[in-house]
């Protein structure tokens, strides 16, 4: 339509060489009113959401934050392998490649455990800005005036952030494992090596949980420092007060300071606390990954002496394993997918202004 | 000296005129039109249906809004708002800030729901079909933003990618834009390092980037240096006459937007007070009989006062300085400029007022503000100041 607008010739050359090539200047030009000729012009969503996508992933492997964070897991992971490997001689484990995740020695925790601790801030750093600073530039009015679905910018973001996690664990997970590989000669079984994959599964979904917590209060809060802070405030609370907390209420309920109290309350109480405790992802995490790379781990819940008599002393296999575990991965799953899912719809209920 | 109506006669000659006046420019859209509808007629012929359906599409209403309104708790940002572009044309939404300019522009793109009323682009709904309508519409966003660490070429090329574009099509439609708004020197720059009026034409190149029907820019001129502004607005009639792009400006720079705009639209707290071009604007307060004509003479005496006051429809006659100023319900140019040469008068400066936005402004500003004075008489003050500061002062 726009061609036949152009008044002088020579700009109307100008133009045909500068926009269009061929055959699709025709169709797009023509679009007109007709509705499939429009349908021609439109672009599909996925379009959008796969070149966002791209952009969120090259910014953040290019960017600083992603380098101290890749160094700062990489460093502490090594220094939990150290300590393990000092320990493994003590060892009289059956899966030993997987005592190099879950033992810690001199006095430096384990990879598990630094991975369940450390790995929030991760997806913290990853996601805690990503709405606002596109607010804050002005960017954001500027990409929704563009022909994608409003949601792929917030999908976009949240995929290429976990693709970026799952790169990172990935990556530090089996470079420790080949290191371990190298320096004790051990090599995995292929049950180790299949444990290990779960292990890594587990922590990219619960590292995702972060990103989605992140992005949720980067979609409410204005600014990127108090998003920032409310999602290292939940990450400090969740890690290490919940479990205070859990103990305080349970004890609460059901008091187990007197003799009778122990008595009755007991089960009660344990069962009680580790419900509380396990509203934690950290705690929901730790659980799950200690049973993955811990055959000798056989239950989970609280279990009497009286439900033990008669069991095998033996190992679990891995498919008993993940059978116990397989709730945990649901739940953290389902608090992903409630972070995430608030913070698309506050992100599409919001009013996008320019300033 | 250059008087205006005299300027309005030579307006042809002047290239100079074409820029900075308003009739001139309403003439020339008018000439660009006659040539397109030669131009097309032309393809028309060698290549068939395609083309007619794009002819046909000429002249026709590209933007159409009725009864749009929209409401934020009690305020009511934009009222009943009817108004309709037609392809092809410069259309200036004109107001103060906060009169709702830029909440009709979120309606159009489908970025906010109207309370009431309905917008639609080319067909479309804006607020059903809103990818529809954002791809032929590109939008520049008052102070749009960039990515301050990259660079200008990959903000183009992730722009491109979000409108379907890849590869080489993608990188010469850079190159091109870049070449256009001139700031290829520039490409390879992060944008973070860009001066403001850089930032504003990689606004146009990013806006050009999706190739739009239709652009719509919000106060593209704020904060841009005299010379960057003049570029820019040499730019945005370009896009109009040459592409014949549909351009909506949002503005509440009068001075600038008057000289690019075929029609203007005058919007004062959430309400479209009138539109239309220039010249009918200029008419409608001419019927209201305000005219107000400047004249400074050698010499000026009782005669000529006399005279002037014998006019028919001359209610007022000021002295300001070394000028008259005459406020009469007709035209009593013809009659004057008759009496001035006959009886060996040397006209200095002779203008009627009016025929600037400025005085436009003024009028409906005040009819506006005589419509609903309980609410806003104060904030209107405050308005007519703020625009007063910025009166042209006519040369003499």
């Amino acid at each position: 339509m726009k061609k036949t607008t152009k008044n002088a010739e020579g700009s109307a050359e100008k133009r045909s060489s500068l926009f269009r090539n061929g055959g699709s200047s025709g169709d797009a030009g023509s679009a007109g009113k007709s509705g499939e000729g429009q349908s021609t012009r439109r672009v599909s969503g996925f379009t959008g959401l796969s070149a966002l996508f791209r952009k969120e992933m090259a910014d953040q492997l290019r960017s600083r934050r992603f380098l101290i964070l890749l160094i700062l897991i990489g460093a502490t992971s090594f220094a939990s392998f150290y300590g393990a490997i000092s320990e493994l001689s003590e060892s009289t484990s059956d899966y030993l490649f997987l005592e190099l995740y879950t033992s810690s020695g001199s006095s430096i925790p384990s990879f598990m455990s630094f991975i369940a601790l450390l790995g929030p801030i991760v997806g913290l750093a990853l996601g805690f800005d990503a709405i606002n600073s596109e607010r804050q530039s002005n960017t954001l009015n500027r990409l929704v005036a563009q022909p994608i679905y409003r949601d792929s910018i917030i999908i976009g973001k949240f995929l290429a952030g976990t693709a970026v996690i799952a790169t990172v664990i990935f990556t530090i997970g089996i470079a420790a494992g080949a290191v371990g590989v190298l320096v004790t000669g051990l090599t995995p079984t292929g049950e180790e090596a299949l444990r290990i994959f779960f292990f890594l599964i587990f922590t990219v979904v619960y590292i995702a949980f972060w990103l989605a917590l992140a992005i949720l209060f980067s979609t409410i809060c204005r600014h990127s420092a108090t998003s920032a802070l409310i999602t290292i405030a939940l990450w400090i609370f969740f890690s290490i007060f919940m479990s205070l907390l859990a103990q305080i209420i349970a004890g609460a309920v059901y008091p187990i300071n007197t003799y009778y109290g122990q008595m009755f309350n007991q089960v009660k109480y344990y069962t009680l606390k580790l419900n509380l405790n396990r509203i934690s992802p950290y705690y929901l995490y730790s659980e799950a990954v200690s049973t993955i790379l811990n055959p000798s781990v056989r239950a989970v819940n609280v279990v009497t002496t009286s439900q033990l008599v008669g069991a095998i002393s033996s190992y679990l296999s891995l498919g008993q394993s993940l059978l116990l575990v397989w709730p945990h991965l649901v739940g953290m799953i389902a608090e992903m997918i409630v972070a995430f899912g608030c913070s698309y719809i506050g992100f599409m209920r919001q009013e996008i202004r320019a300033n | 000296m250059a008087d205006k109506s005299a300027k309005e006669n030579k307006k042809n000659n002047s290239a100079d005129a074409a820029v900075k006046e308003n009739g001139a420019n309403a003439e020339n859209a008018d000439v660009a039109v006659k040539e397109n509808g030669a131009n097309a007629e032309k393809k028309d012929n060698a290549a068939g249906t395609k083309i007619e359906k794009r002819t046909a599409a000429k002249g026709e209403v590209v933007i159409k809004t009725e009864h749009l309104t929209k409401r934020y708790g009690k305020k009511v940002a934009v009222n009943d708002l009817s108004l309709t572009i037609k392809k092809g044309e410069v259309f200036g939404l004109l107001g103060p800030n906060g009169a709702g300019k830029t909440t009709t522009i979120l309606m159009l793109l489908g970025l906010t729901e109207p309370s009431g009323g309905t917008a639609t682009i080319e067909g479309m709904n804006c607020t059903r079909d809103p990818l529809g309508v954002k791809s032929i519409v590109g939008y520049l966003p008052d102070n749009a933003g960039f990515y301050g660490d990259m660079t200008g070429r990959q903000n183009l090329r992730f722009t491109g990618r979000l409108n379907g574009l890849e590869g080489q099509e993608l990188e010469e439609r850079i190159e091109t834009l870049l070449k256009r708004v001139d700031i290829e020197y520039a490409g390879d720059q992060k944008v973070g390092t860009y001066s403001r009026g850089m930032r504003q034409r990689l606004g146009v190149a990013d806006v050009l980037m999706k190739d739009p029907e239709i652009i719509i820019m919000d106060e593209p001129t704020l904060g841009i240096d005299p010379e960057g502004m003049r570029k820019l607005l040499i730019l945005i009639r370009e896009l109009a006459e040459e592409d014949g792009r549909t351009i909506l400006i949002s503005s509440h720079q009068l001075q600038q937007v008057q000289q690019i705009c075929d029609r203007v639209g005058i919007f004062i707290e959430g309400s479209l007070i009138v539109q239309g071009t220039l010249k009918e604007l200029e008419e409608h307060i001419r019927k209201e009989g305000s005219y107000l004509l400047e004249l400074s003479v050698e010499p000026l005496d009782d005669q000529l006062l006399g005279m002037l006051y014998q006019q028919d429809g001359v209610k007022k006659i000021e002295k300001e300085g070394d000028k008259f100023m005459i406020t009469s319900k007709k035209d009593i140019r013809p009659t004057l400029t008759r009496f001035l040469g006959e009886n060996g008068y040397t006209v200095y400066h002779l203008h009627q007022r009016g025929g600037d936005l400025d005085e436009i402004y003024r009028v409906y500003f005040e009819k506006a503000g005589q419509a609903d004075e309980r609410s806003s008489y104060e904030k209107n003050n405050k308005k007519r100041r703020r625009f007063g500061g910025k009166k042209k002062q006519p040369v003499s």
